[in-house]
């Protein structure tokens, strides 16, 4: 069992190495990436499974005590998000693998090592028990995403690059004076022993600690006042890559958030967070419905959705954070695919600008039966996943009898459909578009092009899973979100096992 | 902790947010490599009295420094040095574009700001009037 946990770290970082020392073989690279990524999925929903039945596992790196060393904390809530997250990097590395060979697609000789390194840092800021090993783990996330976006370098990309990079990196700065700031109120930077000292500081430490680590994690996320860095760098990076980054790098932001202010009970926090949200939600909504091209759109959209984990979060309380979770669950596989749909209608029409398509409904009925699915979804219709994700934060904010969130929540579901209304007549519906740049189409093997559509087919059908079950991922998300709140259950975990 | 850190701590982060706001990547560059100094030594400075190196067998442990804060403060040193030599190299490429360092202006913004609603409104007007005529 603690054997899959550091798995999922190492397998992804030996296939990254792997895959640069054999990067002029194309096929074994591709295999060895493949291999690499599809043993730490595995043992993600190994990992799931076990922690279902069995309960939460810490694996004790190196075996050094708690406070001292590195833990991995799998409890439910990682349990629950990493088969996600990580099957979302194991579908867009098939697509990718089907890119490789059109004007589209990223190096392929980096693409699939910096997907794997970035696998890891994400398994490790899912899975780690300690505030520094996750700003490494950020770090890790964000040098592999700073290549991937960058390393074309094509002119726009180094340009909105930029902005990324800054942002993040003052983002991660001031992660690492926060960490100071912890260091020298409560002596400890591990979440378990945190979890019971950050409650018994005086208010305004604690206080100041929680907005501290609201604005480092809220940047990561995009959250209202420091979301401008997001739509102007994602668009301009390869498909795969933005599919990558929309579908994690913000979620991993929420979800460090939800962990660190759930498990040291930042109530007091809940009122500027729900404002926040409500804002994020209106704001994010309303910029993709003045864009109008399809990737800007959906990145608009990334910003919107995280509104409603926040606000889910916002709520403090067990219903609430369940329903941020269980968002959260559908969220990422949603915008993934979305994204990648992006992507092949870029790489069918050569272009991803609403004006310049049209009519590819009739031409690939296929391609906007793979993207109304999701499209359904993330506009919040049952019976798709949306659907049962908004409710949950919906009702649980009716519960917490918070009228004006919920307006500003119904509000942002009706625009998100409106401007997803908006790409339907812009690319499928209308007179087909000759395609604006052909060597893309040409040099397009209907080899790769299976797989690409394969990949994507793949990714609808997970999502569609998500809504089957989500009876039974919402269970697994309320126990989920019992133990986040109950910090007692964390820290036991913990320090018993080390105590023993 | 001495006021003497408290004091480079502060200075350190005030020129090195003043600098994070330039527009050319250099000066942005200077800017994070003073803020990293700021955040290290407040991870030096919060770790308690100076002591012995925390070496095992050289000193005795109760004489020690705090050797967690200095773990913690070397694994952020090397990753800033690493992301100082990512931004040069982003630096080198935007220099390579347009001459210099700068920070372009955001082009998609002025659009959206300036022009009055996009003209693909009539396009999807028609478009939806097609459909419906077929």
């Amino acid at each position: 069992m603690s054997a899959l946990v550091a798995l999922t770290v190492i397998a992804p970082l030996a296939a990254a190495a792997l895959g640069l020392a054999l990067r002029r073989q194309p096929v074994t690279r591709d295999a060895v990436t493949m291999v690499g990524l599809a043993t730490a999925t595995a043992s993600s929903f190994a990992i799931l499974y076990d922690v279902a039945a069995n309960g939460p596992t810490a694996l004790h790196v190196g075996d050094w005590p708690a406070d001292l060393g590195i833990v991995l904390v799998a409890d439910l809530f990682a349990a629950l998000v990493l088969p996600i997250a990580l099957s979302i990097i194991f579908v867009v590395e098939l697509f990718a693998i089907g890119q490789r060979r059109t004007a589209w697609g990223a190096n392929p000789e980096l693409t699939g090592p910096l997907l794997s390194v970035l696998t890891a840092g994400v398994s490790l800021s899912l899975l780690t028990g300690d505030l520094f090993t996750l700003f490494v783990a950020f770090e890790l996330i964000l040098v592999s995403s700073y290549v991937l976006l960058t390393h074309q370098g094509r002119r726009g990309q180094i340009g909105s690059g930029m902005t990324y990079v800054v942002m993040n990196l003052f983002a991660s700065t001031l992660f690492l004076l926060g960490l100071a700031l912890v260091y020298g109120a409560t002596g400890t930077v591990n979440m378990a022993l945190l979890a019971e000292r950050i409650p018994e500081l005086s208010e305004g430490v604690r206080i100041g600690i929680g907005a501290w680590f609201f604005v480092v994690f809220g940047t990561k996320a995009a959250v209202f006042p420091l979301f401008s860095w997001l739509p102007n760098s994602y668009p301009t990076a390869p498909t795969t890559i933005t599919a990558v980054f929309a579908g994690l790098l913000t979620k991993i932001g929420i979800y460090a958030m939800i962990r660190f202010h759930s498990l040291t009970g930042m109530d007091d926090l809940g009122a500027p967070m729900l404002i926040l949200a409500g804002v994020t939600m209106i704001v994010g909504a309303l910029g993709a419905l003045a864009q109008n091209d399809v990737k800007r759109i959906l990145s608009f959209h990334v910003i919107s959705q995280i509104g409603y984990m926040l606000m889910g979060l916002g709520l403090f309380t067990a219903a609430g954070t369940a329903g941020a979770i269980l968002f959260l669950i559908h969220h990422m596989p949603v915008k993934t695919v979305l994204f990648l749909v992006g992507g092949l209608i870029e790489n069918h029409q050569g272009t991803s600008s609403l004006d310049r398509s049209g009519g590819l409904a009739r031409k690939r009925p296929l391609l906007a039966v793979l993207f109304a699915i999701p499209a359904l979804s993330l506009a919040g219709l049952p019976p798709f996943s949306g659907f049962v994700a908004k409710l949950g934060v919906i009702a649980a904010g009716i519960e917490a009898n918070q009228p004006a969130i919920v307006a500003a929540a119904l509000v942002a579901g009706a625009l998100t459909l409106l401007s997803m209304t908006k790409i339907w007549t812009g690319v499928f519906w209308g007179e087909p578009q000759e395609a604006s740049m052909t060597p893309s189409a040409a040099r397009e093997s209907r080899a790769n092009r299976r797989l690409m559509v394969g990949a994507t087919s793949l990714a609808v059908a997970g999502t569609l899973t998500i809504s089957v079950v989500a009876g039974g991922l919402f269970d697994l998300a309320e126990r989920a979100a019992d133990d986040l709140r109950d910090g007692a259950t964390y820290s036991s975990l913990i320090l018993e096992e080390e105590r023993s | 902790m001495s006021v003497a850190i408290l004091l480079a701590i502060g200075t350190l982060t005030a020129v090195g947010i003043y600098l994070i706001t330039a527009r050319s990547l250099s000066r942005i560059l200077l800017g994070f490599s003073l803020l990293g100094h700021a955040a290290v030594l407040a991870l030096i400075g919060v770790g308690g009295a100076a002591g012995e190196p925390p070496i095992a067998g050289v000193a005795d442990p109760s004489e020690t420094a705090n050797p967690l804060p200095q773990a913690l403060a070397l694994t952020a040193i090397v990753i800033g040095f690493g992301l100082s030599l990512f931004l040069l190299a982003l630096a080198r490429r935007q220099q390579l574009f347009i001459g210099d360092d700068l920070v372009e202006d955001d082009l998609e913004d002025q659009r959206v700001g300036s022009d009055p609603p996009p003209d693909d409104d009539p396009a999807a007007g028609s478009d939806a009037t097609q459909e419906a005529g077929t």
